[in-house]
């Protein structure tokens, strides 16, 4: 069986984690290769439809990071955000969802080490928590395949 | 309850008659018992329809929704912060409104009665302040009417109307020492794996017929996202999956909105507690932004507003 690797979408902010994202690249910095980024134009673009269609496709984790309180391109977008994500963290963990499994951060364009620090300690995270079983729709029966074959199933159960 | 329907009269024949309002809408008795309908009267001949009494758990709120005209609305307490949340979101303005104020004393939990029946029919229902006669062929059973509540009324604390042009009735005690958010502590309190199994066992039986969302004030969207597609956000089966995907997102757009009228427990044909998902969000929503939902008209909701110092320890 081959090693199992979690796979995290992450929604990143146009304006400054993804920027984040884009100089780490630049500057040569090594991060995890579990991440697939989806670029948003604000924090406050996260619809809560979005994390559950993640999970849904066979994420085992989602990571959002957008601006820095008070430095939102659209001035106050992510202060609505932040009130938005209170709500869906705790209710996704209050239904069942593992904590390990969502993230938040607030990483501006300038802060390439720390989105590379981020993505590394989410990676481990959702590495810890293991496969994300819930939100999937068919499960397949036997359980040695876990992990190898639940992309390959999603990829026509959706 | 008699008093109540006397005055609900008196107040529509006076407001159609001086023309204040194009209709009134109230309750008028069901086909069943136990199943009081709402009803639009329009005509000074229609009012003696109006009834009230302790089948009137229907959110009238729900009538309201982006109306033109100019309506009187019967509202209990929950009635009443949900004509709130609706002037607040802007789907009616208040001087479209004519609120006649009920003082609540809780709404009978039908489905509760029904079992205790066991297959016995109820064909006649007499209520008074303390007890509920339920009488059919051959039995006739008395309820204390504290035991035949519905859930979210037992742990009620805005019995009163907190908006109304007239008060139908003296202000009732309003419910002290209520511990409402205890069987919300009783799943925090499990672990996650736990909580996972209790939803899905909560949601199990679910047909999926959104008699919860179109029994709600609160939903009003144009397209819900349930018909979405292009993309569907939302399966349309049974499997389990698409079941939570709903519950999850129908509740979630109640955030910093329901008032706990339980309109959506009380239609659901399958008997699923889905305000336990809610009430969470309730909870919340006071722990973390201090906030109760329909109380104040001038307040903003809570997710239409910050404050620049809003917990975020969860943030990294
Ligand atoms: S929730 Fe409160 S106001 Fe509404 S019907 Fe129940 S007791 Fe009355
Ligand atoms: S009313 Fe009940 S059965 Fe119908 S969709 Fe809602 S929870 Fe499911």
């Amino acid at each position: 069986m081959s090693q199992w690797e979690p796979k995290i979408v992450a929604f990143l902010c146009n304006w400054c984690s993804y920027g984040a994202a884009d100089l780490a690249g630049v500057s040569r910095l090594q991060y995890p290769v579990n991440i697939r980024v989806i670029r948003v134009p604000c924090s406050g673009r996260i619809n809560p439809k979005f994390i559950l269609a993640a999970f849904r496709h066979g994420a085992d984790g989602v990571w959002v990071s957008g601006c820095h309180p008070g430095d939102c391109h659209y001035i106050e977008g992510n202060y609505y955000a932040r009130r938005k994500f209170a709500l869906l963290k705790s209710l996704l963990e209050h239904t069942g969802i593992d904590p390990r499994r969502l993230h938040f951060s607030w990483i501006s364009s300038a802060e390439a080490s720390k989105f590379a620090q981020v993505a590394r300690e989410v990676v481990e995270t959702v590495r810890d928590a293991g496969p994300a079983r819930h939100f999937i729709k068919t499960l397949p029966q036997w359980d040695s395949v876990w992990g190898e074959s639940t992309a390959e199933i999603q990829a026509e159960v959706v | 309850m008699h008093a109540y329907t006397e005055k609900i009269r008196e107040a529509a024949r006076r407001l159609l008659a001086e023309k204040k309002v194009d209709g009134v809408i109230g309750f008028r008795r069901g086909t069943l018992p136990l199943m009081n309908e709402p009803v639009f009267v329009r005509h000074a001949d229609q009012v003696d329809q109006l009834v009230w009494d302790g089948n009137c758990g229907v959110n009238l709120a729900n009538y309201l929704t982006k109306r033109k005209d100019r309506v009187a609305v019967v509202a209990k307490g929950c009635d009443s912060r949900n004509i709130v949340v609706h002037i607040q979101e802007n789907q009616i303005a208040r001087d479209q409104l004519y609120i006649l104020g009920i003082p609540c004393k809780g709404m009978l939990n039908r489905r509760a009665i029904l079992k205790a029946l066991d297959g016995r029919e109820p064909l006649q229902v007499e209520e008074t302040e303390a007890d509920v006669t339920v009488s059919g062929d051959g039995f006739e059973q008395v309820f204390p009417r504290k035991d035949v509540l519905q859930d979210n009324c037992k742990i009620c604390i805005h019995r009163n109307p907190v908006i109304y042009d007239e008060l139908l009735g003296d202000p009732v005690e309003e419910q002290k020492d209520v511990d409402r958010y205890e069987d919300v502590r009783r799943i925090e309190a499990m672990t996650v794996e736990e909580r996972w199994t209790y939803f899905e066992e909560l949601i199990a039986p679910c047909i999926r017929c959104y008699a919860c969302r179109n029994a709600c004030p609160q939903c009003y969207c144009p397209t819900c996202f349930v018909d979405e597609s292009r993309p569907q956000w939302v399966g349309k089966s049974l499997d389990p999956t698409d079941t939570r995907t709903f519950h999850f997102l129908r509740a979630y757009h109640m955030a910093g909105r329901c008032t706990d009228c339980g309109a959506c427990e009380r239609a659901c044909p399958m008997d699923i507690k889905v305000r336990q998902f809610t009430k969470k969000l309730e909870k919340d929503v006071k722990e973390l932004f201090g906030y109760e939902v329909g109380v104040m008209l001038e307040e903003r909701p809570p997710l239409d507003t910050y404050r620049p110092d809003d917990p975020q320890d969860f943030i990294r």
